[in-house]
């Protein structure tokens, strides 16, 4: 079992509440970062080499040393909790069950900062999240955490926690600015970047859930402890959020030197796969990141284990690996139709597009039409051609990520599984009843202790 | 006339106040759930024209927001609303025939209400909450774990309560 650093303390009774998370242990990091000079707390996160959880994985203390600090201009802390990539759904969990541990690491972070006020952009759809998080913040509010001179330290701080309304994109970072300030969700042109100019134009750091959570341990352990934990680059430990055809969906924090195949088959962690049957493919890091079929998420190409970290994930660039992402694990077992899936990802992408940027306003749309027709028995073998030639066309020709979120997955589809698509064209009625199934994917079985 | 209760406009200057002087559209979001929770579940053009004149914001302002979030209903909707996910995760894990039986089940399409009034089905992406799926939001929380057999029990659960 590997150390736990976020979720530890989980399952005890009552952590949600103020009382038992202070009787165990919480608020410590922020009694000793209130004794700490604030650019010491930014160098023991930048030396802990926490990287952000939300999926972009940009290391989180240096994101904080951009902070502009002109005199006279408020600055903003504002945490990220718009969970939408398809397969993540960990930042949920923190929140509704350990919610003062996300408070804590924003104290801490807004001491670091010098930040008075923060927002919390939590997703629309998790209301009752919302309310578990008023609550939490009331509780703290009344104890002397939040509120005017924390702790006799003189430094106030104000968190309100702010619902969106159903779109993808406001997890972009200046798209949820933009909703903020109470507009459509149109992610802004960078430069300049929210740590010049974000929320009102003001400095501004977005950071997601888990880091802002990550901050506790970091500050109460020590930054170098913290790193000492994972390899090279991954340190700390990651929440995953595993789901798809395993017999054990859920949270699991991992200490990233485990392998992907312990990952799926351990009893420890995804249990295997329901019904005996076998691994087809995996998307190890959320909607977004390219799926792998079964030999190559095991194994990279140059033949090692593949491991649950940043660089192991992505050994072999897109060619031959993935990402880390977000960390939501979705694994396809062999009765999973690959045309079907990408097809699914293909609409959610569509409707989730802001509409700015024509390569992505145009691009999502046809890619939606010819996977569904190909998926329906009537596509043509041209068109596979011309979904590879749509998705190279809005990667890196948008303003935001979205445009190669909704490239990377009908990408990596064809490039792995280009026979299924190939299949679905030469046989248009059988792809209505039958799937093509498990071909030439192997198919290594995880036994216990290897 | 359209017009929040005393409370929800206490709610309203509260929201307001989490914000710099001035920057009150802010508070459109929130509000705009506030109102549609009130108003009847589905924002009406004389509610989003209330909302303006609550923010001082001009109509427009409101309409474009309106329109752009997917939880923003434009048009009336049943009693009891349930939004079905059909994003990869949940269509892994069966959401296509969860939500051909509730179509079966209220004799509705995607987008529709029951002559009665009572239910809306819409489908919705990704929710997060792909580990317990297939779901679907349900008011203010979420159904999880769907089978036909719970889907039966949350229709009888909404109309033992309309009664």
């Amino acid at each position: 079992m590997g150390k736990k650093l976020l979720l530890e303390k989980v399952h005890i009774e009552g952590i949600r509440h103020y009382d038992v998370y202070r009787r165990e242990g919480g608020y410590r990091s922020v009694e000793k970062a209130l004794k700490m000079q604030p650019n010491d707390i930014v160098e023991e996160v930048k030396k802990s080499g926490l990287r952000g959880r939300g999926g972009a994985g940009f290391p989180t203390g240096m994101k904080w040393s951009f902070l502009a600090k002109p005199d006279g201009v408020p600055r903003y802390l504002v945490c990220n909790a718009d969970e939408s990539e398809p397969g993540t759904f960990k930042d949920r969990y923190l929140m509704e069950f350990i919610p003062h541990i996300l408070i804590e690491g924003m104290i801490v972070a807004s001491f670091a900062l010098g930040s008075n006020t923060n927002y919390i952009y939590i997703r629309g759809e998790y209301d009752w999240v919302t309310d578990i998080l008023e609550n939490a913040i009331a509780e703290a509010k009344q104890n002397g955490w939040l509120g005017k001179n924390i702790q006799g330290s003189g430094f106030d701080l104000e968190m309100y926690v702010q619902r969106g309304a159903g779109a993808y994109i406001c997890g972009e970072e200046t798209a949820l600015l933009e909703s903020l300030e109470g507009k459509r969700g149109n992610p802004r042109i960078k430069p300049p970047f929210p740590a010049v100019k974000g929320l009102w134009g003001c400095p501004t750091v977005v950071n997601n859930v888990e880091t802002l959570a990550a901050v506790v341990p970091i500050i109460n352990e020590g930054g170098e402890a913290y790193a000492q934990i994972g390899v090279g680059k991954s340190t700390g430990t990651k929440l995953i959020s595993a789901c798809g055809n395993i017999n054990k969906p859920g949270i699991y924090e991992i200490d990233m030197t485990i392998s992907v195949e312990e990952f799926i088959y351990s009893d420890e962690y995804c249990g295997g796969i329901p019904n005996g049957k076998k691994l087809k493919a995996c998307i190890p890091g959320g909607s977004s990141v390219p799926i792998l079929p079964a030999n190559l998420l095991l194994t990279t190409a140059k033949g090692e284990k593949r491991l649950m970290n940043y660089e192991s994930l992505s050994d072999g660039g897109f060619a031959t690996g993935s990402m880390m992402g977000s960390g939501g694990f979705i694994v396809l077992d062999e009765d999973q139709c690959i045309v079907r899936h990408t097809y699914s990802l293909a609409r959610f992408y569509r409707h989730e597009s802001c509409g700015q940027c024509s390569p992505c306003r145009e691009g999502t749309g046809w890619m939606e039409k010819i996977l569904l027709s190909i998926e329906s028995g009537k596509g043509k073998m041209s068109d596979i051609d011309l979904l590879w030639d749509i998705q190279r066309k809005i990667e890196g020709n948008t303003i935001c990520p979205l445009g190669d979120a909704a490239a990377w997955p009908v990408a990596a589809s064809i490039r792995h599984f280009r026979d299924e698509f190939e299949w679905h064209v030469n046989n248009p009625e059988k792809c209505l009843t039958e799937n093509f199934g498990l071909r030439h994917y192997a198919d290594p079985i995880y036994v216990a202790g290897s | 006339m359209i017009q929040f209760n005393e409370t929800s406009l206490k709610k309203v200057a509260e929201i307001i106040a989490r914000y710099p002087e001035g920057k009150q559209k802010s508070a459109l979001l929130p509000v705009l759930h506030m109102a549609q929770v009130e108003f009847g579940g589905w924002l009406a053009v004389p509610v989003m024209d209330y909302v303006a004149t609550l923010l001082q914001i001009e109509p427009i302002e409101v309409y474009e927001v309106a329109s752009f979030y997917s939880m923003y209903n434009l048009k009336p909707v049943g009693k009891y609303l349930f939004e079905v996910c059909q994003t990869g995760p949940c269509m892994l894990n069966g959401s296509d025939n969860i939500i051909d039986y509730i179509k079966q089940k209220l004799n509705i399409g995607v987008g529709e209400t029951t002559a009665d009034g009572m239910f809306t089905l819409k489908t919705v992406e990704c929710l997060g909450a792909c580990g317990y799926a297939p779901m679907m939001q349900f008011g203010k929380t979420y159904r999880e774990h769907l089978t036909k057999e719970k889907v039966d029990s949350i229709i009888e659960e909404c109309r033992a309560k309309a009664n």
